[in-house]
């Protein structure tokens, strides 16, 4: 092949490739430090992933590079934003949380930072071999990452349950992409969609591949029935982790969900929009339902990160501007505030030593009157209550399902926000309302400057998402225009 | 456009008569004449020790297993970077491309080492 027609731009490329390098260089440092001055891994990860920000954020508007590999577009943009926000505000949690865990080695930054690089190909892949490298790259990184605490056995189980099926679950899509693949003779998404439309848009084994590729993302995004492992994964994870699998993985499973089905299969959307109706109308109300008796707030954000799952599928279904513009607001916004939760989750954790029960919250409005305050802002902002950035997202969404005739989603979406604020102010209700019962724990002195740091600039930016999403609205709507013909 | 794949299912059927024809004949013609020491697992021509499905099982087997696949898969991608390398157009760019690849994976047997993974105690 011809260099011309391959078109190498390796600008394309720049931001994946730097997070790459950054993780083999941290890699290669791990050599040199001693055993107790591992967290400058941590600090020296950070700086490099806040040097890679602006030069992510920078779209290169232009053709397809590497033979139609990748497509560094504003879409990709705007998710690599995500993913680097919440890497950053994840290791910057670390550095403590390792030194409290009795853990602290070098490979935990670098196999996040690889995890990283994952999501960044994933968002920008352009033909389903690469969406399925970045993938592997990711889950393989997270799967590792989940069974860190290695003297914890919950956290072997939540490893050894997420690897299990994830493999499953990387074999199903793996046959959607070849069914796919067989039917259309392409696995460029650009060009599938060329192919595959029209005339040959009843093939059945193309419809094969829809739905089998459907469910490969539906478990990497913890959708209703392909659930099972979010739960168990997400409560044996380091803490951080658990914020970045539920953020990070979801983004990242949610920009390739969109890519591949709104410039790939739209030909089928007659088709498809049945079975991700059901699946978003069923995980809205799973989510929430089940998430009411959970006692350990781990596993309630779980079970609520499931319902948001359900939420933001509204969006790929309405199949319009507003509804894929909605999913990646939905999606920062969802960074920002579930980033928040899991930060005040550890914060207690380091203050107090428990705070993983929602009983461990009793009479926190007295004890911690501002962390009261914000994490009940969080859990609002969870719930879609406004001012906050989570009942924007939430508007969008919903705005978007009614746009495309969607009443009947939109309305399950409504009586499941009305169902999952049952839970998260329960929370609220014993900061406020409960007093602690015994004798409270001694606060074991100040606590990293981590933790006020991370709470409070996701609180501001949940907030700043709620009163003004004018600006952030409009890059996600200029991002989709392309994709969406 | 199912049709085409009928030499598929064809040579699935003779391939499965033929395996199990071998054992089938095998059984037939063979002495059957087990023994204790014939019926111990085979572990590399050491005596076994204890059952092997109670987990003790070395970790340096999977590690050596694990290197030996990556440095598998890296010559599965030399054998046609070389068949290419002649092409003028994209020989100075796919030379590069594989020493940045060489050396990602160098870098994995170096931390491999350096960890004391080969180290056989």
């Amino acid at each position: 092949m011809p260099i011309e027609t391959l078109n190498v731009n390796l600008l394309s490329i720049l931001p994946m490739a730097l997070v790459a390098i950054l993780a083999l260089s941290m890699l290669v440092l791990d050599f040199f430090l001693k055993k107790g001055d591992k967290g400058a891994i941590g600090y020296l990860s950070i700086i490099g992933l806040l040097i890679v920000l602006p030069i992510a954020s920078n779209a290169i508007e232009g053709a397809p590079a590497f033979g139609g590999m990748v497509i560094a577009d504003a879409f990709s943009a705007f998710f690599n934003c995500i993913f680097i926000l919440a890497a950053v505000f994840a290791l910057y949690l670390s550095v403590d949380y390792l030194k409290r865990i009795n853990s602290e080695t070098g490979e935990y930054y670098y196999i996040v930072l690889f995890a990283v690089a994952g999501m960044m190909v994933m968002s920008s892949a352009n033909d389903l071999i690469a969406l399925y490298v970045g993938i592997e790259l990711m889950a393989l990184s997270f799967y590792v990452l989940t069974a860190f605490r290695v003297r914890d056995t919950k956290s072997s189980e939540g490893g050894l349950k997420y690897f299990v099926l994830g493999a499953l679950s990387s074999g199903i899509l793996l046959y959607g992409i070849s069914f796919t693949y067989g039917f259309s003779g392409t696995t460029n998404i650009s060009d599938i969609a060329r192919l595959a439309g029209g005339a040959g848009a009843n093939n059945t084994f193309m419809l094969l591949g829809v739905v089998l590729t459907a469910a490969g993302f539906a478990f990497k995004i913890a959708a209703f029935p392909f659930h099972v492992w979010a739960p168990d994964a997400y409560e044996g994870a380091p803490t951080p982790v658990t914020a970045l699998i539920s953020i990070g993985s979801k983004a990242a499973s949610f920009a390739v969900f969109l890519r591949v089905f709104i410039v790939a299969f739209p030909a089928f959307q007659s088709h498809w929009w049945k079975l991700l109706w059901a699946l978003s109308a069923a995980t809205m109300l799973y989510g929430s339902v089940v998430a009411i008796p959970q006692k350990n707030i781990i596993r309630m954000l779980a079970y609520s990160s499931i319902a948001h799952a359900g939420v933001i599928l509204i969006g790929i279904v309405a199949l319009n501007g507003a509804g894929a513009a909605g999913v990646m607001y939905y999606l920062l916004v969802y960074a920002f505030m579930n980033m928040g939760a899991f930060a005040i989750v550890m914060y207690l954790g380091r203050v107090r030593g428990n705070g993983e029960y929602v009983s461990d919250y009793a009479g926190m409005s007295s004890r911690h009157p501002v962390i009261a305050f914000l994490m009940a802002l969080f859990l609002l902002s969870l719930a879609g209550i406004p001012p906050t950035g989570g009942f924007m997202a939430k508007f969008f969404i919903l705005s978007a399902a009614i746009k495309a005739r969607y009443y009947w989603l939109a309305a399950i979406g409504v009586v499941s926000t009305a169902i999952s604020l049952f839970f998260y102010a329960r929370v609220v209700f014993y900061m406020y309302m409960k007093d602690a019962e015994g004798d409270s724990p001694a606060p074991a002195g100040r606590p990293a400057l981590a933790y006020d740091v991370v709470i409070y600039i996701t609180a501001a930016m949940t907030m700043l998402l709620g009163l003004y999403p004018a600006p952030f609205m409009e890059i996600a709507i200029k991002a989709v225009e392309p994709l969406i013909r | 456009m199912l049709i085409d794949y009928l030499p598929v299912l064809i040579i699935t059927g003779v391939a499965s008569f033929m395996a199990a024809a071998a054992l089938f004949v095998s059984f037939l013609l063979r002495p059957n004449n087990p023994y204790r020491e014939k019926n111990t697992p085979w572990e590399c021509g050491m005596d076994p020790v204890g059952d092997a499905n109670t987990g003790h099982t070395r970790i340096p087997f999977f590690i050596i297993a694990i290197l030996f696949i990556v440095f598998d898969v890296e010559t599965l991608f030399l054998f046609p970077w070389a068949a290419l390398l002649p092409d003028k157009g994209i020989s100075v760019f796919i030379f590069i491309e594989m020493f940045i690849f060489i050396a990602v994976l160098a870098l994995g047997l170096v931390y491999a080492w350096v960890k004391g993974a080969l180290e056989w105690v």
